[in-house]
């Protein structure tokens, strides 16, 4: 039988504020296969950036169980967590997270430096192919203060492609671009998912969720939803539909 | 490959705030290049006092016989009279640590050439005497043993003798001065060996046979000191006490009393003067280190802004999958990069101020490869030791804070 991507189980996790203990999280189980593009939605406060944290290793649950790749990910320390963020996962942030002053290339190059299997020119390569794919191929020596907020992002997707992971993570990838560029940058997370792969977009706009197969809800910690999106919005097309602006 | 890169990301840190990172380094520069200017300075005057005692013969040995009472008068030790020429024959034939043995009695007077005269010292020696000084005939030739013998009228002259006597530049050698009357031919020149540590002019000097000088100078058969020059300079201690053995024999002094002579050795004189300068080495060294540890303060200053400025930077960073460590070293290098850089200029600009300081105020400097070294390393611990705290706690940032950090 082929791995689940992601395969979460009455996942859990609560905080401690003071006296009170807060379920975050509270009893959680999905599995996403190899090559969907699901998206969770839910408000602030419905516990969808602490189900984004569990699956990008960045926390770990208190209670129930997490494989990525088929590897469970419950009881790893610190630095085993960053080794799987390193190799099975890619980050896209909100506010693209790039580092200031540092050339596309260089930004790309970022998660490469921290696996020691990649040599100079092997990480040059990969990170010339990923920002090819995101077709900034005429930009590699800008900074991000030179590119627009649509490049930006498009330079931090090329970084979370470059270590070919398990799952891209988008953390409401467009919700600092106006629709256009939303447009745009669905576009070619489709065209990345036609390539086959996986991708988890957290986002809490209906709009952007229609251009995924599959939506998962989560309300106050629970899942309320999830079902295939019987109508797939293909934003390519849609692109089209939008006057130009200017 | 793991530290290259670090090194790469360390290093494009420090040039990005290129400005700051000077600013940072400026207190470990400045630290550095006291610490090596002051030891260079510390270091120049030990060499100069020390050269300049051993250009009086560093191994030189010197008896003379001890002040004693006489009725309840204490006698200037030139009108002691226990020194005598069998003391100096006991010396040279006995003393095996010693090289060259040379009497010694002197007097003063005027010096007259022609219608020149000048006030000078005659000192009676033998040839050795020149050996055990260090000093060389620069024309002419040192009288001979047999003209010591022989009492005979022959004489030495030092440069400041020469300049006031022979004030149209005559040629010394060969003609006749005389010393309080009495003539002297004139064999050689001694070369210039300038003042001593004290001050005193040593060119101002007549040698010759201290026989001639006892028998028509002064009119005695007593010798006022004996000079010798043990093997080496570490030898001079072990000569010392040989020879104190061997006075105390011939002069029967019970042990335990005051003996009628004094053995000196310039060994005792140098250890002297080197442990003032050590002293006032080791309090220039103490500033500068104070400056140094000032600098390193600076750094965890700015390591400690730096690591807070880039919170979201290093949230980013765990969050892509670097390790505790490789962030811990991240900021670690960047410490140590910025105190070695400060460090190598701070060399450079110790070594050129101390330049400077020889050449404008002419103090005698002198640097070491050893102060070099030692601030370097210590500019490397200042480093690591004020990089560590700011550096462990970028490592132990959560990256989900981090990268919510404003």
């Amino acid at each position: 039988m082929k791995e689940k991507a992601i395969h979460v189980a009455r996942l859990k996790r609560s905080f401690k504020m003071g006296e009170d203990t807060v379920h975050a999280l509270n009893g959680v189980s999905f599995g996403i296969e190899k090559g969907e593009f699901v998206t969770i939605m839910g408000s602030s406060g419905s516990g969808k950036s602490t189900l984004l944290n569990l699956i990008g290793c960045l926390d770990s649950p208190t209670s129930g169980t997490y494989k990525i790749d088929g590897v469970p990910v419950k009881d790893l320390d610190r630095n085993q967590l960053a080794q799987i963020r390193n190799e099975k996962i890619g980050f896209i942030f909100q506010s693209y997270n790039l580092l200031p002053r540092t050339t596309a290339l260089e930004n790309v190059e970022l998660p490469l430096l921290y696996n020691n299997a990649i040599g100079v020119e092997e990480r040059r390569k990969r990170a010339l192919a990923a920002l090819e794919k995101v077709s900034l191929s005429d930009r590699l020596h800008h900074t991000p203060s030179q590119l627009s907020g649509g490049q930006q992002q498009r330079v931090a997707i090329a970084r979370s492609l470059v270590n070919d992971p398990v799952v891209i993570l988008a953390d409401e990838a467009t919700g600092n671009l106006d629709t256009k560029t939303s447009y745009e940058i669905m576009s070619l997370f489709q065209e990345l998912n036609k390539q086959g792969k996986t991708i988890v977009f957290v986002t809490h706009e209906p709009d952007i969720a229609s251009f995924s197969g599959r939506t998962i809800v989560l309300r106050d910690g629970k899942i309320i939803r999830d079902e295939q999106n019987a109508n797939v919005r293909i934003a390519k097309d849609d692109l089209r539909t939008i006057p130009k602006q200017g | 490959m793991r530290m290259l890169n670090l090194l790469k990301i360390s290093f494009k840190a420090i040039v990005l705030n290129k400005v700051r990172a000077l600013l940072t380094m400026l207190g470990v520069i400045i630290g550095v290049a006291s610490v090596i200017a002051m030891l260079a300075i510390g270091e120049g005057s030990k060499q100069s006092i020390k050269a300049q005692i051993s250009s009086m013969g560093s191994n030189m040995i010197t008896i003379r016989p001890n002040a004693e009472r006489q009725g309840g008068v204490r006698l200037s030790r030139s009108e002691m009279q226990s020194l005598t020429l069998d003391d100096f024959e006991l010396i040279q034939s006995e003393a095996l640590l010693l090289t060259n043995v040379s009497p010694q009695v002197s007097g003063n007077g005027q010096v007259i050439y022609g219608s020149d005269n000048w006030p000078s010292n005659i000192y009676g020696v033998n040839p050795e005497y020149l050996a055990i000084r260090v000093w060389e005939v620069q024309h002419g030739s040192m009288f001979t043993d047999a003209e010591v013998k022989s009492a005979s009228k022959v004489a030495v002259i030092g440069q400041t003798v020469q300049e006031n006597l022979f004030t149209n530049g005559e040629n010394p050698v060969g003609s006749m001065i005389r010393f309080n009357n009495i003539p002297f031919k004139v064999t050689g020149v001694l070369e210039e060996k300038g003042e001593n540590t004290f001050g005193q002019d040593q060119d101002d000097v007549v040698l010759a046979p201290y026989t001639t000088v006892q028998k028509r100078i002064l009119a005695t058969d007593y010798l006022q000191s004996i000079t010798a020059s043990a093997i080496s300079e570490e030898q001079s201690e072990q000569a010392v006490e040989e020879i104190t053995a061997l006075m105390n024999k011939s002069h029967e002094i019970q042990e335990g009393a005051t003996a009628d002579f004094e053995i000196r050795s310039m060994e005792e004189l140098i250890s002297t003067f080197s442990s003032t300068g050590e002293l006032l080495t080791l309090l220039l060294v103490a500033i500068a280190s104070i400056s140094l540890l000032i600098g390193g303060i600076g750094i965890m200053n700015i390591m400690y802004v730096s690591v807070k400025e880039r919170t979201r930077e290093i949230g980013l960073r765990l969050a892509v999958g670097a390790k505790n460590n490789d962030i811990l070293m991240q900021f670690l290098i960047e410490a140590i990069l910025i105190s070695v850089t400060g460090g190598s200029i701070g060399v450079l600009l110790g070594v050129s101020a101390t330049f400077f300081i020889e050449k404008i105020l002419s103090w005698p400097t002198s640097v070491t490869g050893y102060s070099i070294v030692i601030s370097f390393a210590v500019c490397a611990i200042t480093g690591i030791f004020f990089g560590w705290y700011p550096a462990r706690k970028a490592a132990s940032l959560d990256p989900i804070e981090a990268m919510r950090y404003e």
